[in-house]
């Protein structure tokens, strides 16, 4: 199968985000397509999808110039996609997910459920996924939710497959796994589009790489170009993309966690005695296999983990059993992992987004009057320096691309006074640019001589953002070392072997 | 996190309430009778000492009330619904001691109204499942049950026919839901202020005829035929449960298969499974190939129509006559059902039931003349209403989507 785009032009309101783009994806082929964030990658993945309508241009499939009206009819033409916004029904089970729009039924359109379990066990151990059907996917961490979608891709047999961002959420290990489905896939003569910021992995699988910057094409890249080449062609500048920063000035422990223990609704111990201090001017990494305790561990910080005893301090202060509202006030600047559902608001501006937990104080607001004009000025500082690319600080949060909404949250947690910043996968879903920027102000957040505790899936982060680097593995801290440890031991490390 | 503290202080409260009415349940015995002439043998009455009962009763309540402290306070957990219905059974049963001491009290024909008085609220309360769960918000079921009271009452009259009233209900309702519909779906209004503009322009419109039209036809045409008694053979005559379930007009059968189907349909078919994705996250539900707007219109095109059929027994079935703003706020009560069901039709249903008994209650209560004035127990209804939604339903999660219009790019 051959899929073409040609000329595809794509307006929100005048601003455009698809300039008439050509790509073309082959059976058998991975077609890579880099891009800063707001690029337009997402819009154009979704015009061939369907979902959105083009305002100019024409998918050709086999020759044949072709319309979609909705992404039904996609489907029907043999086109799947992984979202980069999972399209998962949290209060459905993985089985209802993965079967929605194409049921299996028994007669009278009642639901054939065991088919439905039968099939997602099918295509689980075709590409080695464990993943209980009927688990409420709004329970799972979000690693397993990207295999719900990845599996939800894959059931209606599609002939080409888009995967728009889905190494975002996974662990190294889980994107090892994604890379090798992607060439059993591409051996069983699909044609996929693969988007990523990742550029190890472009240079992993890519045949082909489209770079597009502003909803233009900039050119085609081969896979045997150097990172650095890819980078500057993506942003348009040559981009550093080693961190750089000072040895650490460090200062008392200011922040300490004892013996936390946690345990999941479920009654499983979540989080075991976990230990630790971080002094101030530190970048603590928490590093690991996602899944090992370390969303428990933010949760148990932020007061939103049922079932913690222990002791959180911070400078002195207990902060377990606070309500979330006094965490934050007592100075703790948190980064969720999930962006979309815990991060910001999708129906409110940026602005709104900006100011969130501070609408009650100063200078946001004047007893109970909202200074306006106050936000806006902000709101407009903010836009520039995270370089959040919007059309305005009144765009809704939901119109952003993704990784412009992860620049807000960073923006608004990174510009109060803190005395803590928490961060879970702070760069998730960034381009190499922005990357760089997020790490510059997360090293000058530790270098105004605050505690840093970074959540980390990806080694290369972890070593190069910590000062310390701890591992943990089913709810234990297993070993605390210099981020110059080999990547071997490391790795051994969150495998639960230890030393 | 911490548990939620309003189940227990609802509990206090209404226990406080009844503490103060148990020592005045006055007269010596209270009698209850159990058996209808339908019968397959007889039940002896049941004659209770109302004071000691009453007592007992609130001893339960305690018990209930201690145990929810208990739990919330010191082991941090949920109260278990089986201690609220405990509670309630007793509440209900010491509030009865008391209007209804010295007094026979007949019981199963009490149930049987219950039901029957239930089923515009079970009726409405599956059009607000419907609508709901496919994410459009339904204020609009008391103008759906209205026009099908009015309707109904309307096309029998003419055509003498039970069937074609409940028809002309089932259309009106459904096209009642078309208004909210096509105002939510594709003109984005918002989906309450709709819902309510509906219902004052019906209770405007039916009011508005009434006057015109039926009050000076009234033997064409606002004097329909009413539901027959049917009594299923055997079932009926069971002692208590056949009188109060099987001994029932075509409507309450009718209402019997409508709670079974949405409820199959909703949680066990194909159709259902899209219709709660839509309710849920349409944008999923679209990529998938799944038409968000049309499956929304049709749900609450549904449930508009059985909302219409469930306001054909106020005609029909009750008063056998049409009467201006006869559902007199069952709507409203309907939604609160759905709510105090969280969204699911047969919880929905009991909720309703439960609502119906104290309607029926009313009735019963100035019969036998009860120590309340009526105009307090007019509001009996409304109070369970306010506290059951407030104190015990405890933090429920409707559809997400409900309310949010779906906007394609
Ligand atoms: N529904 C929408 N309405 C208005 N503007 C939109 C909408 N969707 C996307 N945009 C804008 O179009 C541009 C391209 O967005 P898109 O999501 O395609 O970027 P992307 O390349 O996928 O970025 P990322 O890597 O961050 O995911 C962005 O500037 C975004 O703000
Ligand atoms: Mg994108």
């Amino acid at each position: 199968m051959r899929l073409e785009l040609k000329g595809i032009t794509k307006k929100f309101g005048d601003f455009t985000a698809n300039d008439q783009i050509d790509l073309v994806a082959e059976s058998g082929e991975i077609h890579c397509l880099l891009g800063e964030n707001g690029a337009g990658k997402s819009t154009l993945m979704n015009v061939l999808y369907g979902l959105y309508q083009a305002d100019g241009g024409e998918v050709i499939l086999d020759g044949k110039p072709t319309k979609f009206a909705g992404p039904g009819e996609a489907m029907k033409a043999g086109i799947g996609m992984v979202h980069q916004h999972f399209m998962l029904i949290p209060v459905f089970t993985v089985a209802e997910n993965v079967i929605l729009g194409h049921e299996p039924t028994k007669p009278l359109g009642f639901l054939d459920v065991e088919k439905a379990r039968e099939l997602v066990r099918e295509i689980s151990s075709r590409f080695g996924f464990d993943i209980d059907p009927d688990a409420v996917v709004g329970d799972l961490p979000v690693g397993v939710q990207q295999r719900v979608e990845i599996i939800k891709a894959l059931i209606s047999d599609a002939q080409v497959l888009i995967f728009d961002e889905p190494t975002a959420v996974l662990t190294p290990q889980e994107t090892d796994e994604l890379m090798e489905i992607m060439r059993q896939l591409k051996d069983e003569g699909k044609a996929i589009v693969f988007i990523t910021h990742k550029l190890r992995e472009v240079k992993e699988v890519a045949d082909k790489i489209t770079v597009i910057r502003l909803g233009k094409v900039v050119g085609q890249a081969k896979p045997s170009d150097t990172t650095e080449q890819l980078a500057s062609m993506m942003v348009g500048r040559e981009v550093d993309l080693s961190v750089n920063k000072d040895p650490a000035n460090l200062g008392e422990a200011s922040f300490q966690v004892q013996n936390l223990t946690a345990f999941s609704p479920s009654g499983n111990k979540v989080l075991d005695d976990v230990s630790f201090e971080v002094q101030r001017g530190e970048i603590f990494v928490i590093a690991g296999v996602q899944g090992n305790g370390q969303t428990e561990l933010a949760e148990s910080i932020l007061g939103i983990q049922d079932k913690v005893s222990g002791s959180i301090k911070l400078e002195g202060k207990e902060l377990l059993g606070k309500s979330v509202k006094k965490v934050l006030d007592s100075g703790v600047g948190f980064v969720p992992e999930d962006r979309t559902e815990d991060g910001l608001v999708a129906d409110f501006t940026i602005a709104e987004n900006l100011m969130l937990d501070r609408s009650d104080r100063p200078p946001f607001a004047k007893g109970i009057q909202l200074q306006l004009k106050n936000l806006h000025e902000f709101a407009g500082q903010k836009l520039k320096s995270f370089d959040i690319r919007a059309r305005s600080i009144f765009s809704k949060a939901n119109q952003l691309s993704g990784g412009n909404q992860q620049k807000v949250v960073l923006a608004r947690e990174l510009s109060r006074d803190l005395k803590l910043l928490i961060a879970s996968q702070p760069t998730r879903g960034l381009d190499v640019g922005s990357i760089e920027f997020v790490h510059e102000q997360i090293v000058a957040a530790r270098d105004s001589g605050i505690p840093v505790v970074i959540i980390a899936t990806e080694l290369d982060e972890a070593t190069q953002l910590g000062d310390r680097v701890a591992v943990m593995y089913k709810g234990k801290i297993v070993g605390v070392v210099s981020p110059d440890t080999q990547r071997e031991e490391l790795g051994k490390l969150m495998a639960g072997i230890s030393a | 996190m911490k548990q939620s503290k309003k189940t227990p202080i609802a509990l206090i409260v209404l226990l406080l309430a009844a503490s103060l009415i148990v020592p005045n349940v006055g007269g010596e015995q209270l009698e209850v009778q159990i058996a209808t002439r339908t019968d397959l043998f007889p039940i002896p009455n049941i004659i209770l000492p109302s004071q000691g009962f009453a007592t007992v009763m609130l001893a339960l309540m305690l018990a209930m009330t201690a145990l929810s402290v208990y739990l919330t306070f010191v082991r941090n957990k949920k109260t278990p619904l089986i201690a609220v219905i405990a509670f309630s059974f007793g509440l209900i049963m010491a509030v009865l001691a008391w209007l209804f001491s010295g007094a026979t009290m007949t019981f199963t024909t009490l149930l049987a109204g219950s039901l029957a008085l239930a089923v515009p609220l079970i009726f409405g309360s599956l059009s607000g499942a419907l609508s709901e769960r496919v994410g459009i918000i339904n204020i609009a079921i008391e103008g759906q049950l209205l026009a099908g009271a009015f309707t109904s009452a309307l096309v029998a009259s003419v055509t003498d026919s039970v069937l074609l009233g409940i028809l002309a209900a089932m259309i009106a309702g459904a096209l009642v839901a078309s208004i909210l519909a096509v105002f939510s779906i594709k003109y984005l209004v918002d989906q309450i202020i709709t819902g309510v503009v509906i219902n004052v322009l019906i209770i405007g419109l039916t009011s508005f005829l009434f006057s015109t039209l039926l009050a000076d036809n009234i033997s064409l045409l606002n004097q329909p035929p009413r539901f027959e008694r049917i009594s299923i053979p055997l079932l009926g005559q069971i002692p208590v449960i056949g009188p109060v379930l099987f001994n029932q007009t075509l409507i309450v059968y009718l209402m019997y298969l409508a709670v079974a189907g949405v409820f199959l349909a909703l949680f066990k078919t194909r159709w259902g499974l899209r219709l709660r994705s839509v309710g849920e996250y349409p944008k999923a539900s679209d990529t998938v190939g799944i038409n968000v707007f049309r499956t929304r219109y049709m749900s609450v095109m549904i449930g508009g129509a059985l909302a219409g059929l469930g306001g054909s027994f106020f005609t029909l079935g009750q008063v056998g006559a049409f009467g201006k703003e006869m559902t007199n706020g069952a709507g409203y009560i309907a939604l609160a059902a759905l709510i105090f069901g969280r969204w699911n039709p047969v919880y929905a249903a009991m909720a309703a039931l439960l609502f119906g008994f104290a309607l029926n209650l009313q009735y019963a209560l100035q019969i036998v003349g009860s120590p309340l004035p009526s105009e307090f127990l007019l509001m009996l209804p409304y109070v369970l209403t306010v506290v059951a939604v407030a104190g015990l339903v405890g933090k429920v999660k409707g559809p997400a989507a409900a309310g949010k219009p779906y906007v394609k790019s």
